[in-house]
């Protein structure tokens, strides 16, 4: 068997349909959208149409839609511009669980340093908020809370509907990233009671580098670049077009996708994925929330005694692609801060494999996989009994 | 029948980046890793190029294994140069020695850490760009080492305290080759690196400064301004922290006037840093700790044979005593200039490292011992 893609959560291949829309959009409607002749109305016509269809994916009306260069960019013009929108009317209080995306807590950090205060809601030994924490930090000049809706490292889905109604009550904004989930889960901004909603294409079988913010009539937003009025001129530029297009077909396949068979079935690959682990591996352990508190395409494991970040190294040199946590720039590989923030032990929280898996998975896939993770930590714990024994 | 996996050390440079390509020509499935080294800049901080671990180095070497077609990796390696490098580099200093950060790395990093992950990646061995080679030498049964083709960038004197089970898995694929040379293969082969200037400083401080700034970080008790005393104990300055010091050093005392003075010995017990004229610098023996020996498990008597006691010095005349307490007596034939302790001395027959050990003592001009020569324990991590 050829090369295992267990990284689904990282990123997603082409849909096909979507590389033939970006690629007939690329040529026919090359027009600038902002233009007022035919050739800029006919790319329009395109954007709008895909604006259309990534509202309909997340149950919210086209204008409120704002596309971005992917979910980095929607996390901070989400975070930091509605925070410096809303501290304009004295509310500098910040709260963001302590499992978020780098893209958040590094946006959080970066109010901190302009003044703000920032507090890091704590999360259960499964990676979930804590609510009554969460209740107890929020404040009356609370500006904004950030609660995503699945987590990116263990999977586990948070309680957003309840987080926002906490932030409601003292008058903060919720602002979720949704990065992780649309395709496998219904996602509805009106049952999140979501006021800012940030997504990403290529997660979802779209391109890379495009997202989107969704934007609450009534939410305020100071926008991170300056220039023309593109994007209600929260987004100011020339926006992508074939990208976009891409995206839009992208969330249209991924709205019918969660609404079938497919999700349980992955569901399904995932528990025995999980289960032949648990099975043939001593030492591992299921992180995050079981059954169905967890994205339906993740299993995240520790395997006592062995590092993650060499695991996956023997991994790509066995033929599977995994990861022990987020990608990082450099290629390199960090402890994993959502597994520190869930309790785990040092040497435990660097022992993570995180292991996602494609809408095309299969038994047979699954299963390979299990024999060549076993025989990969085997050896990796061959390795270090080795050593144990020629130190003693 | 599968190839052969060797992990490729890639540090961005030239030497290690030949060293992968000529693996790859060789036959060998070649898995580069650069070791990331040092905590995260602040984002914002742009490195100075030419940088051994940073993300440029990332950015260089990567570019040479895609090249190559070979797998890339950058691996976190923190905790270990930390523990062996970093940390007895500033406590090092703190005691009025002159670390080699060098030799440690190759010694409790490259090939203990890394060479433990590619045991665990199924590779055969780590593959550097040292101007060094082995040789097996089967009467013995034992791996020797040998100086480079090349004798001005010979390395071996910070590979010395490689054990065999170290030396046994190391591969110096540049050993038979001269530096120019080095550079016209890589350019010939296209690699990135070709041309890439030689990085002077030590590679964890390159970006930051000077290595004083990291001493005044990690070891401040290094950087107390203190005074400077000549021979005779009389106060004729003053410095600015022990740790800016060396053996040997005359630049940079600030002293006015009347002869050449120059750095004889650090105290720190009197936070001192003592001078003398370069006639105090010559010492004819010292004792020499934390011994390795390559060419056999431990000689059976004195050895005679040269030694060579600064990274770019000459191998001189000597004759090793081993002592009972596992140290040992060096005698030179004739005085040598400034053995600094904390520096390594190795031990030479012709082109064959016989081992080496930690200059811990020197015995002073008077007849006593070096201030800064209290017996050595061996230093740092378990490898």
């Amino acid at each position: 068997m050829d090369r295992i893609y267990l990284d689904a959560a990282a990123t997603t291949p082409l849909h096909p349909d979507v590389a033939a829309t970006m690629a007939e959009v690329s040529v026919s409607a090359w027009g600038n959208p902002a233009s007022v002749h035919e050739r800029g109305r006919a790319a329009r016509r395109v954007v709008d149409e895909a604006r259309r269809e990534v509202a309909a994916l997340i149950g919210a009306a086209p204008q409120d839609v704002v596309f971005t260069s992917g979910g980095t960019e929607s996390d901070n013009l989400a975070v930091v511009g509605a925070a410096r929108a809303r501290g304009e009317e004295g509310r500098n209080h910040v709260l963001c669980s302590a499992v978020e995306h780098h893209a958040v807590l590094e946006a959080c950090r970066g109010l901190a340093r302009e003044g703000f205060e920032v507090g890091f809601v704590p999360v259960d030994g499964e990676g979930v908020v804590d609510l009554d924490a969460l209740r107890r930090m929020l404040r009356p000049d609370t500006a904004l809370v950030a609660l995503m809706f699945a987590n990116n490292e263990v999977g586990a889905l948070e309680p957003v509907a309840e987080a926002a109604v906490l932030a409601h009550a003292v008058g903060a904004w919720l602002h979720v990233d949704a990065v992780q989930g649309p395709g496998w889960l219904p996602i509805d901004v009106g049952a999140l009671g979501a006021d800012l909603l940030a997504l990403s294409a290529h997660k979802f079988y779209g391109p890379k580098g495009v997202g989107a913010l969704w934007v609450r009539p009534g939410v305020r937003v100071r926008p991170l670049l300056r220039g023309g009025g593109q994007e209600r001129a929260w987004r100011p530029g020339t926006v992508n077009v074939p990208a976009i297009a891409g995206f839009g077909r992208a969330a249209r396949i991924a709205r019918s996708y969660a609404a079938g068979p497919g999700p349980e079935a992955v569901r399904r690959l995932r528990d025995r994925l999980a289960e032949g682990l648990l099975a043939s591996i001593p030492g591992v352990r299921l992180s995050g929330p079981q059954g169905a508190g967890r994205l339906p395409d993740f299993v995240h494991v520790t395997v006592a005694g062995v590092s993650g970040e060499a695991l996956v190294l023997a991994l790509d040199l066995a033929g599977v692609d995994a990861s022990s946590g987020a990608a990082c720039t450099s290629g390199s590989l960090e402890p994993s801060h959502v597994l520190r923030a869930m309790g785990l032990p040092p040497e435990l929280a660097a022992s993570g494999l995180r292991l996602t898996l494609l809408r095309e998975a299969t038994g047979d896939e699954v299963d390979e996989a299990v024999r060549r993770i076993r025989d990969a930590v085997a050896r990796l714990r061959r390795g270090a009994a080795r050593r144990v024994a020629a130190r003693a | 029948m599968p190839r052969r996996r060797v992990v490729a050390a890639m540090s961005g440079g030239v030497d290690s980046s030949l060293a992968a390509a000529l693996l790859v020509e060789a036959g060998y499935e070649v898995v580069g890793v650069t070791m990331n080294l040092w905590p995260e800049e602040e984002p914002g901080v742009v490195e100075a190029r030419g940088g051994c671990c940073g993300l440029g180095a990332v950015f260089d070497a990567r570019a040479v294994a895609d090249r190559l077609g070979i797998r890339h990796y950058v691996v976190n390696f923190r905790e270990a140069f930390e523990a062996g490098v970093v940390a007895p580099f500033a406590s090092e200093y703190a005691r009025g020695r002159t670390p080699n950060p060098c030799l440690l790395c190759n010694r409790y990093v490259k090939f203990a850490a890394l060479l433990d992950l590619a045991l665990d990646l199924g590779a055969e061995r780590v593959a550097t760009g040292h101007y060094a080679r082995t040789a097996e030498d089967r009467s013995a049964g034992r791996v020797l080492l040998l100086r480079a083709a090349d004798r001005q960038k010979d390395q071996t004197y910070a590979l010395y305290a490689l054990t065999q089970a170290q030396l046994a898995h190391a591969l110096f694929p540049l050993g038979g080759l001269t530096k120019p040379e080095v550079r016209r293969m890589a350019l010939a082969r296209g690699l990135a690196t070709a041309m890439k200037p030689e990085s002077q400083e030590l590679c964890f401080v390159a970006a930051r400064g000077r290595y004083t700034d990291v001493l005044r970080l990690r070891a401040p008790e290094a950087m107390t301004p203190g005074p400077i005393v000549d021979l005779e104990g009389r106060v004729v300055g003053r410095h600015e922290g022990i740790g800016a010091y060396t053996v040997g050093q005359r630049r940079g005392l600030g002293l006015a006037g009347g002869e050449r003075l120059y750095v004889v010995a650090l105290d720190p017990a009197a936070n001192a840093v003592v001078v003398g004229p370069e006639s105090a610098l010559y010492r004819r023996e010292l004792v020499a700790t934390d011994l390795n020996w390559i060419a056999w498990e431990a000689p059976s008597g004195p050895v005679a044979c040269r030694a060579q006691v600064r990274y770019h010095g000459e191998a001189l005349p000597c004759t090793v005593e081993p002592r009972p307490d596992g140290a040992a007596r060096v005698v030179f034939d004739a005085p040598v200039r400034a053995p600094t302790p904390g520096q390594a001395i190795v031990f030479y027959d012709g082109d064959t490292v016989l081992g080496g050990g930690t200059i811990a003592a020197v015995p002073g001009p008077a007849g006593g011992l070096d201030p800064a020569a209290e017996p050595v324990r061996a230093e740092a991590a378990a490898s």
